[in-house]
Order: C-alpha cells, then sequence, then structure tokens
C-alpha cells in the first residue's frame, strides 16, 4: 500500500505504524456524567466496519506525523489523507 | 455408515460405489431450537456436541458459503496448549485432550499429529518466561520440557544457533503439540454432526435478526426467515459484521494473517518451531509442504489477502533460524481474516439480547481452540452457564479491568 502523504507525497505504508480507528482523537470528557462508560466504549469497543474506514497512521520513519486516512478494508484502496492535526482542529479538538 | 478399514477393503474391491454423501446438504426448516450461524470448525463443533454431549435436537447450521470455507480452511493447522494465564491455559488443554480422541470421537480420519512444538529461546529473560510458563502449563495438567541447545540441534540439525542477533540458546518444547488436517476438521464434525441430526444449510447468508422486546427470535437470511429458540453466531473474522445487524458493536478489529506454503520436499522437518522474537513459524505438511506464517499485516482488513512488506518480514525470520529456506521456492500464500479482540483472547457469552449468543475473538488462536471452542459454546447454550474451562471469556471482562492479555501489550489489537 502507497499513503499520499499530504506535505511529503507517496510513500509506502511500510514507514508507517498503524493505531486504530480515527474515532480515537475524540478522547472522552472525563468530566461527563457517563464519563466511565463512555471511556469503556472509547477503550474498547470498535465500529469495525467492512469498506471505508478512518483511521490514524504514524509515519514513524518518516516525519513523525499522524495522519488520518481513509481507506477500504475490503479493496485496501485509500481515498483519502489528511494530517490528523488540520481533522483535529477541524473538530474542535486542539489549536 | 461407519468407516473403517474394513469398509475401505469392501469399497476398493466393490468400484467404490457404495461411499455415499459425508452429510446431507439440508433445506432450512421454519423453526428450530438452536440456529448456529457459521459452518466453520467452531460452528459445526459447536452443533456436534451441543447433539451428543448435551443431548439437544432441532439444531441447525447456517453457513454464508459452503462449510469450512472460511478460517478453519485458511490456517497453518497447529495445535498446542502452551499459554501462560489461568483464564486461557485450562481451555486450551482441554482442547488439546479434545484433539487426542477426536478421530474416534468423530469416526473420521483428521489426521491429528502429535509432532511437538518448539518455542525457541535467544535470551536469559526469555528462557525465565519461558521456564515460568513451562510451570504453568505445567500446574495446568499440560506438558512442557526445556530443550537445551544440543538438544534442538539433534532433531533440527538445519536451525542456525549462531545468528548474530537471535542466537538459539534453548527452547520450551510441547511434545503433545502437533498439527491436525485442517479441511477434515470441518468435514469431520459435519459428518458427525448430521449422523446426530443436525441440518446443516449451505448456501444460506444472515442478512438480519428479528429481535422484539430485546429478544431474539430468528434470523433472516437469503433462504428466509429461520425461527429459534437460541441463536449463536460463531462467524470469527466476519464478527463485527454479523453483529451489526443486531445493533452490536464488539471490542473487535478484523485484521489479516498470511500464511504461505513451499513446494512440496522430502521430510525435513519432523515438528512445528516458532521463532517468535522474529516472527516466524513453521511445520511440514504431510504432503512435503513448509507451511510457515508470521505477524499480521497489522492494519484493519477483510480482504483475505496481505501485502508484500510482511511477506518479506516473515521470509527474512526464516531465513534468520532456518537457512536451508533459502533454496526453497514459495507455492502459494493465502490471507484469512482474525478477529482481533482488544486482550488477544476469544469471547464465549451471552449478548445483552435474550436469545443471541456469540462465539469469536479469536485472534490467530481459533484452529487450536476449534473443540474446546465447541464443547464450552454447546455447555453455555445448553445450560446457560459458562464451561467451568470458559468462565473468563466474557464480554465484560474489559468493563471490570479482568482482561487476559497473555503479551500484556494492552488495549492495541494488532500488537497482540
Amino acid at each position: 500500500m502507497m499513503i499520499d502523504h499530504p506535505t511529503l507525497g507517496p510513500r509506502d505504508a511500510a514507514e508507517f505504524v498503524y493505531m486504530g480507528c480515527a474515532s480515537l482523537i475524540n478522547r472522552p470528557d472525563w468530566q461527563a456524567e457517563d464519563a466511565l462508560q463512555q471511556f469503556i466504549d472509547y477503550g474498547y469497543q470498535r465500529d469495525n466496519p467492512s469498506g471505508a474506514h478512518r483511521e490514524l497512521w504514524f509515519h514513524e520513519g518518516g516525519d513523525r506525523s499522524w495522519l488520518v486516512v481513509t481507506r477500504d478494508t475490503v479493496t485496501h484502496a485509500i481515498t483519502q489523507v489528511e494530517l490528523a492535526r488540520d481533522v483535529a482542529r477541524r473538530e474542535g479538538r486542539s489549536k | 455408515m461407519r468407516y473403517s478399514g474394513f469398509k475401505v477393503i469392501k469399497e476398493a474391491l466393490t468400484g467404490h460405489r457404495g461411499w455415499g454423501p459425508a452429510w446431507r446438504d439440508a433445506e432450512p426448516k421454519s423453526n428450530y431450537d438452536y440456529v448456529i450461524i457459521g459452518g466453520g470448525g467452531h460452528g459445526l463443533a459447536t452443533a456436534y456436541y451441543l447433539a451428543k454431549q448435551y443431548r439437544q435436537s432441532r439444531i441447525a447450521v447456517v453457513e454464508k458459503g459452503w462449510i469450512g470455507g472460511g478460517n478453519v480452511g485458511r490456517n497453518t493447522t497447529i495445535i498446542r496448549s502452551n499459554y501462560l494465564l489461568d483464564g486461557n491455559e485450562p481451555f486450551y488443554e482441554f482442547s488439546l485432550k479434545l484433539w487426542e480422541v477426536l478421530e474416534q470421537d468423530l469416526n473420521y480420519n483428521a489426521m491429528v499429529s502429535q509432532r511437538g512444538i518448539l518455542n525457541l529461546i535467544h535470551s536469559d529473560a526469555q528462557r525465565d518466561a519461558f521456564v515460568r510458563r513451562g510451570n504453568a502449563m505445567i500446574l495446568n495438567g499440560a506438558d512442557a520440557e526445556l530443550l537445551s541447545t544440543e538438544q534442538i540441534l539433534r532433531r533440527y540439525p538445519f536451525l542456525n544457533v549462531n545468528n548474530a542477533r537471535f542466537p538459539i540458546k534453548g527452547g520450551l518444547a510441547q511434545h503433545r503439540g502437533g498439527t491436525v488436517r485442517h479441511d477434515a476438521v470441518a468435514w469431520g464434525y459435519a459428518r458427525a454432526a448430521d449422523q446426530h441430526g443436525v441440518d446443516i444449510i449451505q448456501n444460506c447468508e444472515v442478512t438480519g435478526f428479528r429481535i422484539e422486546d430485546g429478544t431474539c427470535s430468528g434470523i433472516e437470511t437469503t433462504r428466509g426467515f429461520i425461527g429459534a429458540k437460541k441463536i449463536a453466531a460463531c462467524v470469527a473474522g466476519s464478527s463485527s459484521r454479523l453483529m451489526t445487524k443486531a445493533g452490536m458493536r464488539l471490542p473487535i478489529e478484523s485484521h489479516v494473517l498470511q500464511a504461505f506454503v513451499s513446494e512440496g520436499l522430502k521430510p525435513v522437518l519432523p515438528g512445528v518451531i516458532t521463532f517468535g522474537a522474529g516472527h516466524f513459524y513453521c511445520s511440514q505438511s504431510d504432503k512435503g509442504g513448509l507451511v510457515f506464517g508470521g505477524d499480521i499485516d497489522g492494519y484493519n482488513s477483510y480482504a483475505q489477502r496481505g501485502n508484500l512488506p510482511v511477506v518479506e518480514d516473515v521470509c527474512e525470520g526464516g531465513m534468520a533460524i532456518f537457512p536451508v529456506l533459502g533454496r526453497v521456492r514459495l507455492l502459494r500464500m493465502w490471507g484469512g481474516i482474525m478477529d482481533m479482540s482488544m486482550d488477544g483472547s476469544p469471547i464465549i457469552d451471552r449478548t445483552h439480547i435474550d436469545g443471541l449468543y456469540f462465539n469469536g475473538g479469536w485472534c490467530y488462536g481459533g484452529f487450536k481452540a476449534t473443540p474446546a471452542s465447541g464443547f464450552a459454546f454447546a455447555h453455555l447454550l445448553a445450560t446457560d452457564t459458562p464451561h467451568e474451562t470458559a468462565t473468563a471469556y466474557r464480554f465484560d471482562r474489559f468493563a471490570r479491568g479482568c482482561m487476559i492479555d497473555e503479551k500484556g501489550m494492552g488495549n492495541q489489537p494488532n500488537l497482540h
């Protein structure tokens, strides 16, 4: 698989480390009423879809950026690659 | 029909006209007591033990394709019970004991071969860990023996014990481990279950569950609605895909694991060797092919095929300890989809929906577990209590903090 890095261009997936579903960016609010249940779901439950999957890849053998890659889990075709920082900012997770 | 040596001779002399199909290709009925989803090793074993051991009837196994076409047909056929943790070791040892009597029990030649499995040791720390594991195995009634490098070389003279990075300093052997003819496991359980009246319904894909007021009363399939008192999901690899139809999210990611077979060779490798530090393990099939594999690719996949970096990694691991591999050509390779759970251990449990039961999360250890998984799942279905060897395999263990994490990797499925 080749990952088209937003700033570096196409890179071999072997340069990356896989983390899992991109929803892991959205860490629950620890002060919420149901924080315990939210953290159990966050830590242990996954959608695990067959088809399009947004997921976190870390460019360990490169610029050490975190990416959000949209990839089809049935065909391995990659349709979108974004910097995780941009995604997190868009979702109001960081400044 | 009972298979026997006498029957083989009789059929040989009469033109092999009397064998007949090993199981009926059943039509679905409108209603059963038990419907098991998934005609793989675990599903068929569950049906067999449910009928034979727990004397239940009106049982169906529904399979979207043909039986034995999933992971029981896509593995590396190894059986063993070399686990450390209390939640696991009694279960896998129970499974190994069932393997030892499987062929007589099923009246089917599954080519169970207890040729022994050897885990290689490369450092003092690893020896300490393996000694501990061997002791845990012995305490749970399994067998384990610590071997010196000299003892290993007597049986495996071709191993490279002087690799600069991973010199072989010994090994932990389980002599009762070995290999089994994987397809024959599915076929043997199917035939034996069929003889106990189980309906095996192929080409019947589940499209939905009928759930009302928190109770599941049946399944919608491509061959119509099938009602049942108890519905048992047994589809490791596709667990999330199936259980989504019941509105459930699981503590599971699906990952692809690749395996490889070389061209056929004369007998060279008498047992199973595992080089855990280098992500390589190998055995030789009775046809002569070297069967080997390594780690999962490491990203979510339902593709049943992997990518080249892992092929390279596995072959490098093989070359490091087993240099003669360099002269051998690769014949075939394939990928299977694993239910990678959050702690590397399986789930055999009721769901929060009445009448709906779940068996999955086998990671890459499902094949060796087949008999015990079927037995324990049948016990749960028949009695609504977990089997004594499977009490830890609950859904709520993550919320309770009672993970069964052999490797101590945490909730990162691709590291187990």
